[in-house]
């Protein structure tokens, strides 16, 4: 037998059905469903009197509209449009009797924070979602990614996609990482080498010593990103620190189920000798921290660096970055570490775990924010925010000034009252620095949830190491 | 869906590189429940001042190009969010093409769930089709799916892949979900045989 990629074997595994010219149905383990993407899925359900095939395989929870200020039950502290967006994912959770956490459970949070936090997410799965970061729970080994609303219907309705396959790209990290250096370095730095498109048509199988170094909470930040590279999903084998994490969550198998389970876990690497269409080797001691100072996630730089040229870039790009550099409000040649900041947004599914709390309550313990910095750090879920209390870093975050919220998708993509204002600039641990993104005009500049945390104590990007 | 039938319309350029979903259609906007009337807010943030009042030298507010049916954009168009709203926007404005030297996943796969054909061609066949889109409302071009082929306002024919199950959808204008659930045995059977061997999922 031909040697198998890690990607080639989960799909494999996942055919239904094979049409002569290599459609696929690929059968669908989990689907999870948030309120912006799937009400008119529903409903085309609902005008087809069909019902959820797999309704155990389901998951809905609200996250992308939810305030995230206390006193959220009051429907008064959401839009109309928003609060219709979250009444009808609730109506339509209990009418077609799907697993579902509405806004008063703890278990409420970011749909890719939830899904992995309760079990749900589990190695040499196919994930779903009406969200393009579903590539997060690539980190468990599992086949994750977005998918549009009338793909949503069709998974809802048959708990299968129409899928061609992708090639397989490896992304290998080799060595160690430096001190101050995070799993959102890696993620900014591979695709600011490899661009937006760079994955478009591929599966990444990210690889390599600093991967394996990763915690879980670290290579979900790696994964969650891999969309931003352009590829349909990111993977990382799972390993014991993968089988570790999910031992003993709520929806993951016990017992002789996990016995049979690890047996087949253990089967999901990529076989010596399998090809890839593609390979990225970048290593880990050359990754420094990184600023975005750009629209695209791909304009990626060291916080060491400068604000680059229009003239520094080829073809459709010098007018793409002129258009950004005028956006960001930034000069070139200006060095990054002098851009002052107004706002700091720590949270999202990219970066709201427990790590990236514990991360940023070890830069900023027992310091103060920069006057008149906004600063806001947001859980991505109930479980985490109680964690978070339960390990003392909610006191720490308090006393340095920082406000700290309740969970949801906040100021990422600012569907909620969590927005920037006009010209506002904001030091940000979210994926997405698109303009108009975080608000009408806002500026967004990516980081990692440490550089975020060194940004809020001195009121501009700042190299974390100097603060460590 | 509707058939997608041989299309000829004006182009509009639009050579700007990887524009976005957010660009396409703002946050904002994805609050509606229904799948229609996203067309008025198509590109909102570059096409509209804050106060509402269009931004003259935006290509879709130019007289020559307010009708048009093609798009030919710039490398990567389409990044970002898997939302739907970004082809449903670009169909209710009436844009029934759109000319790439490449495509986001999601919002090409998108593309042809709503009778919208997204074709890849490479980089000095796109610069052809851009010139000839920059020359406004008389340079109608012509996209025939069944031949594959574009023809340019001067009568230069450009071929261009599509996937063929892709292409009969759009020709036919077929539901996905209708499809698939004609092969219903094969998920039944598929089902079988993981509840044995992989029972925990």
């Amino acid at each position: 037998m031909s040697p198998k990629t890690l990607y080639d074997k989960i799909w494999d595994a996942h055919v239904a059905h094979e049409a002569e010219d290599g459609t696929c149905l690929l059968y669908i383990d989990r689907h999870l469903v948030h309120e912006v993407t799937s009400p008119q899925a529903f409903e085309g359900l609902r005008m087809a009197g069909r019902k959820v095939h797999a309704p155990d395989k389901t998951i809905a929870v609200p996250d992308h509209n939810v305030p995230t200020t206390a006193g959220r039950e009051d429907p008064a502290q959401m839009t109309a449009e928003s609060r219709i967006q979250v009444e009808a994912l609730d109506k339509n959770a209990r009418e077609f009797g799907v697993h579902y956490y509405p806004v008063s459970d703890v278990r409420q949070g970011i749909v890719h924070i939830v899904g992995p936090e309760n079990g749900w997410t589990l190695p040499g799965m196919t994930v779903v979602c009406g969200d393009s970061h579903t590539a997060t729970h690539g980190a468990f080994g599992a086949l994750a990614h977005g998918i549009g609303t009338s793909e949503v219907e069709h998974v809802l309705a048959t708990q299968t996609l129409i899928q061609k396959k992708s090639k397989n790209m490896k992304v290998e990290i080799t060595g160690k990482l430096k001190p101050g250096v995070t799993a959102k370095d890696i993620t900014l730095a591979v695709i600011g080498e490899t661009g937006t498109g760079g994955g478009t048509g591929y599966v990444i199988e990210y690889c390599g010593e600093a991967i394996r170094d990763l915690s879980m909470e670290g290579r979900m930040t790696v994964c969650n990103m891999a969309i931003e590279g352009g590829a349909r999903a990111g993977l990382i084998a799972p390993d014991q620190t993968t089988f570790d994490y999910c031992n003993g969550r709520t929806h993951a198998p016990k017992g002789a189920q996990w016995e049979a389970a690890l047996t087949w876990w253990k089967t999901l690497y990529t076989d010596e000798g399998a090809h890839f269409d593609k390979v990225v080797t970048l290593r880990g001691e050359d990754i420094e921290p990184v600023v975005t100072w750009g629209t695209s996630p791909e304009d990626v730089l060291p916080i060491t660096g400068i604000v680059p040229a229009p003239e520094d870039f080829e073809g459709g790009k010098v007018e793409a970055a002129r258009r950004s550099i005028e956006y960001m409000g930034l000069t070139p040649g200006q060095k990054l570490s002098d851009i002052e900041i107004d706002t700091v947004f720590i949270g999202s599914c990219t970066n709201g775990r427990i790590e990236d709390m514990r991360a940023v309550a070890e830069v900023v313990k027992g310091k103060k924010i920069k006057e008149g910095i906004r600063a806001m750090i947001v859980p991505g879920s109930g479980l985490v925010r109680a964690q978070a209390e339960e390990e003392g870093l909610a006191e720490i975050f308090e006393a340095a000034g920082f406000e700290w919220r309740l969970a949801g998708c906040s100021m990422c993509l600012a569907m909620n009252p969590d927005q920037l204002a006009e010209n506002e600039r904001c030091a940000s641990t979210s994926n997405r620095n698109f303009e108009g993104r975080q608000g009408y005009k806002g500026r967004t500049h990516l980081v990692s949830p440490a550089m975020a945390a060194a940004a809020a104590l001195t009121g501009k990007l700042t190299d974390v190491r100097e603060l460590m | 869906m509707e058939k997608f039938e041989k299309l000829q319309g004006v182009a509009a350029p639009m050579p700007l590189v990887n524009i976005d979903t957010d660009m396409i259609i703002p946050k904002v906007f994805l609050k509606s429940i229904a799948r229609t009337g996203f067309g008025k807010n198509l590109f909102d943030e570059m096409r509209y001042n804050r106060d509402g009042t269009e931004i003259e030298d935006f290509v879709l507010n130019k007289p020559q190009y307010r009708n048009a049916e093609i798009l030919v954009a710039g490398d990567n168009f389409g990044c970002g969010s898997s939302r739907e709203h970004a082809p449903w926007a670009i169909a209710d404005f009436g844009i029934k093409c759109v000319v790439s030297t490449s495509f986001a996943d999601i919002f090409f796969n998108n593309c042809f769930k709503n009778g919208i054909l997204p074709i890849v061609l490479p980089q000095e066949q796109v610069d052809v089709l851009m010139a000839d889109a920059e020359k406004g409302e008389n340079a109608r071009m012509t996209v025939d799916l069944e031949a594959q082929e574009i023809t340019t306002s001067d009568g230069d024919v450009i071929k261009f892949e599509v996937d063929a199950f892709k292409k009969h959808c759009l020709l036919e204008g077929l539901d996905d979900i209708g499809q698939t659930l004609q092969k219903q045995s094969s998920i039944q059977t598929y089902e079988e045989q993981m509840s044995q061997s992989r029972p925990w999922v």
